[in-house]
């Protein structure tokens, strides 16, 4: 009977062993991927440990400014600073992610129209609850960041759209850059330079929001509200470019054209205008020819209100609220006039505040004309739109490209998407 | 003792232990327990395998499908059960009949030119002349590039001003067609692209098949007065059957969730022209500013019913050939 029990005992310990071998397996793995950061959970400000920050700027390195600016704060507050780096596009479903799993970093730098999604989410603190002063602030830039009266996060820095101009290719067509004053004067000017035999003006009106974002100054300066796609003006802004491109003032290509492609094809010297953003500004001076930038112009003159471009910095909602005292400080050194200087010019943005904006003139004029665009910038969830924006402007870059590509008129296509938002 | 003294009550368990000798009677019990539990051992780490990367992914978004998402209960993990709403949703949405057409036409097109121009490559390369190793892998060449790279590269062929496919059609007299940004034709760019990338894998597994046919049954066939045409319906075709069958429900698996091609070339635009499933469940769920979860996951869980529904179709088919 012992013989006969040993021999079983045998088989089995053979197979609890093997289960023991597996779970500890998986126990040695568990506990290597156990978080380490108790230190963190002191919450003491300046009592060390780490502090989280996820940025949209992947295309920065450790030898970066960025991130040196980034861990100088951090010392500055007496903790670590661990820098993720997200795509933009990634960044919203992975701050979403993070606050449903409960490990929402302490500082979030995230795109401006995505605020109002994060904080209708609940995952954003309020400047009321985090201190972060916002006074200094130019109320248009901030406007992006507000929803239902309270402030959610400080914009690190703005950029918007103008247009930039390939001066030789209007010498040749004979333009003056001082008569483009209105849709007019443009379209008259783009005319003529296509009699000229050059390439008239290139923008993007992809899929996407990009697309949207490209489409407003026209939009916004045609008078025309978010709330009422199919009005007369807003038509009138799908007009314009559709005529743009059955006279082939401009290519047919702008319909898939991302931002980075648009600016491409200026690039090569063949085109006119270009409409583009601040960011460019450098490409632009290794572009190998002289340009200019003017405003967009609105419809009867002026110019036209651009969309706000850049980031906001903004304090996730965490369970232990001592962590907001020392996240605050890593925001403020982020923000602060003192700092902001440092923090555009690493961007190569526009300074959120006015002082800091004139410091900018003084040391490179070549902003002015972007200073004045930021000024007159709006934020695509502004005027209370909030969360509301991103249903609008989806059927918005859809009309657009049914538009452009022929499949419906620009009435049709405009009142088809304003149906599709009720 | 005990035991002993208990024997009349339980009367089998003498029987067995009278029959057979005690030590192997209690192996009889032991035995299967002990197998059993080396068995899981072995099992279990496919198990957690399956569970962790399988299982629950596919559970959450079904459960993703069957709630009210919103970006708050998301977060907060409280939406409400909606049952099939989403798919109402989903199906009511103008997007719906375009998005199910063009994913019918691209994926039954792309099927048809994948496998017939396979196949005659196939053929072709199964005759073993000189260089045709070098040529077939010349052909693989499509398999082997990041989609990425080739999807890039189709979007520059096929631009409007600058692609080379308009200059070359602009040097023989063609005006420039909008081959990516009108809405006649962005699908069947996407489709002639992916066509292009998709003929590589049915060259190889159609070519391997067509090895595996003994050279005998084509003797014999020679032998039997049977003309090269018949040779390929009455022996080949048939024979290649099996092989033909899986290299289609692959390549129909395959097809119905090609997202990278469209995405890449078009968005899915111009309007929408060229949206299908695939590109329609990114664009709800994380194309906009404003992820529309639950209908985002009902649209790719009809895609993954679609594909299995012809998984099962498949196995019914072969499990029939084999009775037959």
């Amino acid at each position: 009977m012992t013989a006969a029990r040993s021999s079983g005992w045998s088989r089995r310990t053979l197979g609890v062993g093997l289960a023991v071998v597996a779970a500890a397996g998986c126990l040695a793995g568990c506990s290597t991927t156990t978080p380490e950061n108790g230190t963190a959970a002191t919450g003491q400000p300046s009592a060390g440990g780490t502090y989280t920050i996820w940025d949209p700027y992947p295309q920065y390195d450790k030898t970066s400014e960025w991130v040196k600016l980034l861990e100088s704060c951090g010392s500055q507050a007496g903790v670590t600073v661990e820098r993720t780096a997200f795509d933009t596009s990634d960044l919203t479903n992975k701050a979403l992610l993070a606050a449903q799993q409960g490990n929402a970093p302490d500082v979030i730098v995230i795109d401006n129209p995505v605020i109002s999604t994060l904080a209708e989410a609940g995952v954003l603190t309020t400047t009321e609850e985090n201190k972060l002063d916002i006074s200094a602030i130019s109320p248009n830039l901030i406007a992006a960041g507000q929803s239902g009266g309270k402030t959610y996060g400080v914009p690190i820095g703005a950029n918007t759209l103008a247009l930039y101009y390939n001066k030789a290719v209007l010498d040749e067509a004979g333009v003056d850059i001082a008569s483009v004053k209105d849709w007019v004067s443009l379209t008259a000017a783009l005319e003529k330079v296509k009699a000229a035999g050059e390439k008239g003006i290139t923008f993007s009106a992809i899929g996407t929001e990009e697309g949207s974002f490209q489409f407003l100054p026209w939009f916004w300066g045609s008078g025309a509200q978010l709330t009422k796609l199919d009005s007369a003006e807003g038509v009138s802004a799908v007009t314009l470019w559709t005529d743009w491109l059955k006279k082939g003032y401009a290519p047919n290509s702008v319909i898939n054209n991302t931002q980075t492609t648009s600016w491409q094809e200026f690039a090569s010297g063949d085109y006119a205008f270009a409409e583009n953003g601040t960011w460019q500004l450098a490409n632009a001076k290794q572009a190998g020819f002289e340009y200019g930038i003017i405003p967009i112009p609105g419809k009867a003159g002026g110019t036209a209100a651009a969309p706000t471009g850049g980031e906001f910095v903004s304090i996730p909602v965490q369970q232990d609220a001592a962590r907001y005292a020392t996240s605050q400080r890593l925001v403020t050194c982020l923000t602060s006039t003192d700092n902001s200087f440092t923090t555009v010019s690493t961007l190569s943005y526009i300074a959120p505040t006015e002082q800091v904006q004139a410091r900018q003139i003084t040391e490179n004029p070549e902003l002015e004309v972007w200073v004045a665009a930021v000024k007159a910038a709006k934020g695509r969830t502004s005027d209370d739109l909030g969360t509301k924006y991103p249903k609008i402007s989806e059927p918005m870059w859809g009309a657009v490209q049914a538009a452009l590509s022929g499949a419906k008129s620009p009435q049709q296509a405009m009142t088809d998407a304003q149906t599709a938002i009720q | 003792m005990s035991r002993i003294a208990q024997a009349p009550n339980r009367r089998p368990a003498p029987a067995i232990g009278g029959s057979v000798p005690t030590g192997r009677g209690h192996r009889k019990v032991w035995r299967p327990r002990a197998e059993q539990l080396t068995a899981w051992a072995f099992l279990l780490p496919i198990v957690v395998y399956l569970v962790v990367f399988y299982a629950y992914p596919l559970y959450r978004n079904l459960e993703l499908s069957l709630r009210d998402y919103t970006v708050r209960s998301f977060v907060q993990g409280d939406a409400p059960f909606i049952g099939f709403d989403n798919y109402a949703k989903v199906i009511n949405d103008a997007t719906f009949g375009p998005a199910l057409w063009h994913t019918v036409v691209f994926t039954v097109v792309s099927l048809v030119f994948q496998f017939g121009i396979g196949l005659a490559l196939a053929l072709f390369f199964v005759r073993n002349f000189r260089l045709s190793a070098t040529l077939r892998a010349l052909f693989l060449v499509p398999w082997l590039l990041p989609l990425i790279v080739s999807s890039s590269t189709w979007a520059w062929m096929l631009n409007s001003d600058s692609g080379v496919v308009n200059a070359v059609l602009g040097m023989v007299g063609v005006d420039p067609v909008n081959w990516l940004t009108s809405p006649d034709w962005a699908l069947w760019s996407v489709t002639v692209a992916n066509i292009w990338i998709g003929v590589p894998f049915n060259l190889v597994v159609l070519y391997s098949g067509l090895q595996a046919i003994s050279p005998a049954v084509y003797e014999a066939a020679a032998l039997d007065g049977a003309s090269g045409w018949q040779r390929f319906w009455s022996v080949t075709f048939p024979l290649l059957r099996p092989v033909s069958a899986i290299t289609l429900l692959l390549g129909l698996v395959y097809t119905l969730k090609v997202f990278d091609i469209i995405w890449i070339m078009t968005r899915g635009g111009p309007s929408g022209a060229s949206t299908t499933f695939a590109t329609w469940s990114y664009r709800l769920g994380f194309g906009n500013l404003v992820p529309s979860f639950g209908p985002g996951a009902a649209v790719g869980n009809l895609l993954i019913v679609t594909a299995l529904v012809f998984g099962l179709l498949y196995i019914r088919v072969q499990r029939r050939q084999a009775l037959a």
